[in-house]
């Protein structure tokens, strides 16, 4: 077990019900009385519903319930609309459906095949109209319009409140950002620099697909067990929806197998609940991989970048227009598009900056977080352009990033000051790693050329956001944590119980985390975001150290010592001569082997102003990347040789959870660089499986992955640490695509990178020639 | 018309009545509640769902049931032994061969296949051996390394 100042890579608490087959996940429980429930889809990307048809669904024996508009529409207890930002989705489609995929109708039954045949017994006429099947269709003039209004929900996200959508448009929300003057840097300038990016749309694919099981209780209380995220968000629009307070509704999450962004903001629960309303018993939906393509996805994007810089390398001004294809609903799509629209310059210091961040429906499924969250669009476009001028003056890659990157102290995009920035110290660590230095070496004969590439990134987490938390310490001085945090793989629990474990000086295996149950656990706003270390790592050693402080009060009150002589070490309390383990204490102070002390701890990070300026982040994420590759020139194809990532961690609580972390974020990222695409055809999604849409398996793993852990202590997370769900995976692909530049001078500039694209890049450069 | 089948589920005769249209999956996890093999793609490509038929790896959610009578089935709940772990088990999560752990069983049983096959593989049998298996967690390295110290012993 190795040790750092303030980390200490434990077995993780999950670990053991994991190994052995016990951990449940949702699509492992089921619940008394439980049917089946499944979704009927359109067919069409836009189409106008005419009427629908249900008697002959309903004769299907088996089949208990079938839900379709009118059930939604009529129903004076239900709101059918809903969405996270804006109300612009539906439990089913209401007047029309807007993307292949769109839920239309649901059944309940007994057996998953009864709910099956009465799907393919409903009748829908349909009238189909034109659609916007990506984003320049969108934008074009006289579009035909998702939306004609949109409404607003009762009360918004704070950071979110003055993003609308634009009338008469397929703009969802439009963010702007401007610092100095463009147009002045770009007269400064000695070279500008326009490039055009774009990526595709992708999927999480986390192995577990989404599953909901929904009860409603007689007395119209709503239980849901869900693979969700954000239990507390889902709570929230559930009662909005069902028009319940929220105490009447109780959100369980089980472990779940990955979210990567995929499982926050209600997905399957509104549409269970109205079902098992309906169906009058708890009915579970578990989706199929396909219907998982069609439920949410990673946002396409165009990206136009526009930069000028001086002889020497000073970048002066840079002008960035990102295009987020969000598709049918605006789910989480506007704030997707602020988030990447902050750090679209990337992490440097420009003093001329204007940014046009834009998310835009379009006929397709809705896109919504992803590990990420937008930066990884807008990174691929700062960091492949980085270089494109770092070539263009015969500059090295790595000094025009060093040279122009933030530091402590920089001033960011929005006039703040940044600060517990590592970020050049990771750029410098994956450099020494990748052997930058070494970089010009010989090249092997033969058509395979070898090449080095570097990319950095800068992200916002969530803010302002709120976690709570409770620590129980048991008559055994074992203690229980209550958090909303979801134990999604990330580890989580583990962290959690370390902090308490260090706090209070007690062992973590004498602490147990408990699930989240809404019910239980206090207010936590969300699991995304990389938010949980930094925000409930804080609120349960808030927690714990209230803890202390009332067993000190004991102590004083129990013991007659004044509180300046009580002292805590390695989980006893020392005053005087005396020293007790907090059992003793307890035990004095109940009269017997019983009782609990309960402590609570709260964050709420705010959205401060310093002169004038409000703060966009409690915390930045910076990272760095560095891939060397083998490119043969007569084919195109790619080999990845090493990966090196570098994030700032603030401090590492668990170092190999920090490693397994970084580790995880740059293989997604490896896949979204360099295969993964989903393909429509009319807004069809032609690849919605593992065979077509292709994930990273061991066969494409580089012989070695190397993560290095950068430790600049933030003031107030817990130990110093910060969050790092999302880094290592933004610096993957401009990362290898620099890399090809270097082995053979062909830029890339759309993903993913196949051998294909590589192979026509290199043959287009040699009719240059 | 369901259908009679025998098979040893972990060590233990079972009699099951099945439909001829369920999955060896289908019926592990719903019929006798082994909820250890996860249905991850139902194509049989991501290898989550994996479960040892006679020693061999199978993609459990292509296999029907009534295909499986007679035979010999481990599932992970089986792999452990009383009040000890399986080497497997044990060396995934000292190297932390896992994270959101929907993978692990399929990829235990496939390594524990490949060391009954090979008990020494090198480094690059391992990688193509389970090249087969998926994790989106992306442990790809450690469950490398775990299963290098199982078959160094
Ligand atoms: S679920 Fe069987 S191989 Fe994926
Ligand atoms: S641990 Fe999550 S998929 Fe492998």
């Amino acid at each position: 077990m190795e040790e750092t100042e303030t980390g200490e890579s434990i077995r993780r608490l999950d670990y053991e019900a994991k190994i052995t087959g016990r951990a449940q996940y949702l699509a492992d429980m089921k619940v008394p009385g439980m049917c089946h429930g499944k979704i009927l889809r359109s067919p069409h990307p836009h189409a106008r519903i005419r009427s629908l048809d249900t008697s002959k669904a309903l004769s299907i024996r088996g089949v208990l319930a079938v839900l379709t508009r009118d059930d939604i529409v009529k129903d004076q207890g239900i709101d059918p609309y809903y969405g996270p930002v804006f109300k612009d989705q539906t439990i089913v489609a209401v007047e029309k459906v807007r993307h292949v995929g769109d839920p239309v109708a649901a059944v309940a039954a007994l057996e998953p095949e009864a709910a099956e045949e009465a799907l393919s017994r409903i009748e829908i006429d349909y009238e189909e109209m034109p659609a916007v099947l990506d984003v320049s269709e969108a934008m074009a003039k006289g579009a035909p319009l998702l939306h004609e209004s949109v409404r607003m929900p009762p009360h918004g996200f704070a950071d979110l409140a003055e993003l609308k959508p634009v009338e008469g448009t397929n703009i969802c929300t439009h963010f702007k950002l401007v610092k100095g003057d463009v147009e002045k840097g770009f007269a400064e300038s000695d070279y500008i620099f326009e490039d055009t990016f774009t990526l595709p749309t992708t999927q999480h694919c986390s192995l577990e697909p989404h599953g909901c099981i929904a009860s409603v209780e007689r007395d119209g209380r709503i239980v849901v067990w869900s693979t969700t995220q954000n239990p507390f968000v889902v709570r929230t629009q559930l009662a909005n929806i069902f028009k319940v307070s929220v105490s009447k509704v109780r959100i369980v999450v089980p472990y779940l197998g990955g979210g990567y962004g995929g499982k926050v903001y209600p997905k399957l629960e509104p549409l269970t609940v109205a079902l098992a309303r309906k169906a009058r018993r708890p009915v579970r939906i578990v989706l199929s991989r396909e219907e998982v393509f069609y439920t949410i996805t990673k946002h396409a994007a165009v990206i136009r970048m526009k930069t000028g810089v001086k002889k020497d390398g000073t970048l002066v001004a840079r002008q960035c227009e990102v295009l987020l294809d969000t598709g049918a609903y605006a789910e989480i799509g506007p704030r997707v598009a602020k988030k990447s629209g902050y750090t679209a310059a990337g992490p440097y210091k420009i003093p001329n900056v204007k940014i046009d961040s834009m998310s835009i429906y379009t006929n397709r499924p809705p896109a919504g977080a992803f590990r990420g969250f937008g930066v990884s669009q807008s990174a691929w476009a700062h960091e492949s352009q980085m270089d494109v001028i770092a070539a263009a003056l015969n500059m090295d890659p790595l000094e025009i990033r060093l040279k122009n990157g933030y530091e402590e102290g920089s001033e960011f995009v929005t006039g703040e000051t940044l600060s517990s920035l590592g970020l050049k110290s990771c750029v410098e660590k994956v450099a020494a790693a990748i052997g930058w230095k070494e970089k010009r070496a010989a090249q092997p004969n033969g058509p395979v050329r070898r090449g080095k590439g570097i990319a950095c990134m800068i992200k916002a987490t969530i803010t302002p956001s709120i976690s709570c938390a409770v620590v129980k310490l048991n008559e055994d001085a074992s203690a229980t944590i209550y958090t909303g945090t979801v134990e999604m793989g990330q580890g989580s629990d583990t962290v959690l119980a370390q902090i308490v474990a260090r706090e209070m000086g007690i062992s973590a295996e004498n602490i147990q985390v408990l699930g989240v149950d809404t019910d239980v656990a206090p207010y936590d706003l969300t699991t995304s975001s990389s938010r949980s270390t930094f925000h409930m790592g804080k609120a349960v050693q808030l927690a714990a150290q209230d803890l202390l402080n009332q067993l000190k009060q004991i102590v004083v009150q129990d013991y007659g010592v004044p509180p300046d002589q009580v002292k805590f070490s390695n989980g006893r309390v020392q005053f005087l001569e005396t020293v007790l383990d907090y059992q003793e204490i307890l035990f004095k102070r109940f009269g017997m082997q019983g009782g609990t002390l309960v402590g609570q701890g709260q964050v709420k990070t705010k959205v401060t102003h310093e002169r004038g300026v409000k703060t966009t982040s409690s915390f930045w994420f910076l990272g760095a990347g560095a891939a060397e590759v083998e490119v043969d020139c007569e084919t195109g194809k790619l080999r990845l040789v090493k990966y090196v990532t570098a994030v700032d961690v603030g401090k590492a609580i668990n170092p190999l959870g920090c490693r397994q972390q970084l580790e995880g974020a740059a293989i997604t990222g490896m896949g979204q660089a360099l295969f993964e695409e989903i393909v429509f055809d009319n807004g069809q999604i032609v690849n919605p499986n593992f065979v077509d849409y292709v994930l990273p398996s061991l066969g494409d793993m580089p012989p070695s992955i190397e993560p290095i852990l950068v430790e600049v202590p933030h003031l107030e997370g817990p130990f110093g640490a910060k969050g790092i769900g999302e880094t290592a995976l933004i610096p993957v692909a401009p990362a290898i695509a620099n890399a090809i530049f270097d082995a053979v001078g062909v830029r890339i500039r759309d993903l993913p990178i196949k051998a294909e694209k590589i192979f026509l890049a290199l043959e287009e450069a040699k009719k240059k020639l | 018309m369901k259908k009679q089948i025998h098979v040893r589920v972990n060590g233990l005769e079972t009699e099951l009545q099945v439909e001829p249209r369920m999955t060896l999956l289908e019926v592990v996890r719903e019929q006798l509640g082994l909820t250890g093999a996860k249905l991850g793609c139902d194509i049989q490509v991501c290898g989550a769902c994996t479960l040892l038929l006679n020693g061999k790896p199978v993609s459990a959610c292509s296999v029907l049931a009534v295909d499986a009578d007679g035979g010999d089935v481990l599932t992970i709940e089986g792999l452990a032994g009383q009040g000890s772990l399986h080497p497997l088990q044990e060396a995934f999560m000292e190297f932390g061969a896992l994270q959101c752990g929907y993978c692990t069983s399929g990829f235990i049983l496939t390594a524990k296949a490949m060391l009954e096959e090979n008990p020494r593989p090198g480094e690059a049998e391992i990688r193509s051996y389970l090249a087969g298996n998926f994790c989106r967690c992306g442990c790809y390295q450690e469950i490398v390394q775990a299963i290098k110290r199982v078959a160094g012993r």
